[in-house]
């Protein structure tokens, strides 16, 4: 089963940048890969990633083979406002996976 | 100023790659930091951290980075699209490395100029590419 692992901040001033992490377990499958008979292991990996903060897009990332498996990615945003963070993956075989985070912001 | 073609004695995958993204603008050495270790012992997993100086306005901030490779199968590594309200220009992941290899983060200002860094990375075990599994 696909799991996200999400740190963000509980609380936060007004006007803060916080640091949000992000991991989402997947195999990132390259594509370049062959079983020992010789046949390609076909590609599959996320190739997007989207964070929004209350419906709007805060960061996003393309993702090649070469994002190592389990992809992490760590980033920054500025919060003004008390809401909620959506994070979603998706890639290769229909793969979409969504998390969320709450932030208190006083 | 000195302007830099860092596409220049690379690989043509990688200059096409990057001509992808700035198009036919300059990218000038300066402004970017790529922090990724110059010695790694498994290329399958190699953290790697990009920052930007920017003040982070909504006058003047980062649109986005692009980080690519130079021996890799595939020339692109990620790209990250971040805005005013980011606060701070800086990402990190995690990537694959399949050779010792330059790697080459660009970034894109909100004046559409582009500004990269380059690294050299040893890879003692490389990301597995060929071996069966």
């Amino acid at each position: 089963m696909p799991s996200a692992l999400i740190n963000v901040p509980k609380k936060a001033k007004r006007g803060d940048v916080i640091e949000i992490k992000t991991l989402m377990s997947h195999i990132m499958e390259t594509g370049y890969r062959h079983t020992a008979s010789g046949d390609v292991v076909p590609r599959d990996i996320i190739t997007s990633f989207t964070c929004r903060f209350n419906g709007a897009e805060v960061f996003r990332a393309d993702l090649y083979p070469a994002i190592a498996a389990n992809p992490f990615i760590t980033f920054f945003t500025t919060v003004t406002e008390s809401g909620k963070f959506e994070f979603e993956w998706s890639g290769d075989k229909g793969f979409s996976e969504t998390a969320q985070a709450s932030i208190t912001v006083e | 100023m000195v302007i830099v073609r860092p596409a220049d004695a690379t690989p043509a995958m990688l200059q096409t790659a990057i001509r992808n993204v700035v198009g036919e603008a300059n990218v000038r050495t300066g402004k970017v930091k790529l922090d990724i270790p110059p010695l790694v012992e498994n290329g399958n997993t190699v953290p790697m951290t990009v920052s930007v100086t920017s003040p982070m306005t909504a006058d003047e901030y980062v649109k986005s980075i692009h980080v690519f490779n130079e021996k890799n199968p595939q020339p692109n590594i990620g790209n990250f699209y971040l805005g005013p309200r980011a606060g701070r220009a800086q990402v990190s992941t995690r990537i694959r490395l399949a050779d010792s290899q330059k790697v080459t983060a660009i970034a894109r200002l909100s004046d559409d100029t582009f500004w990269s860094a380059t690294a050299d990375v040893v890879v003692t075990l490389a990301a597995c590419t060929e071996e069966a599994i």
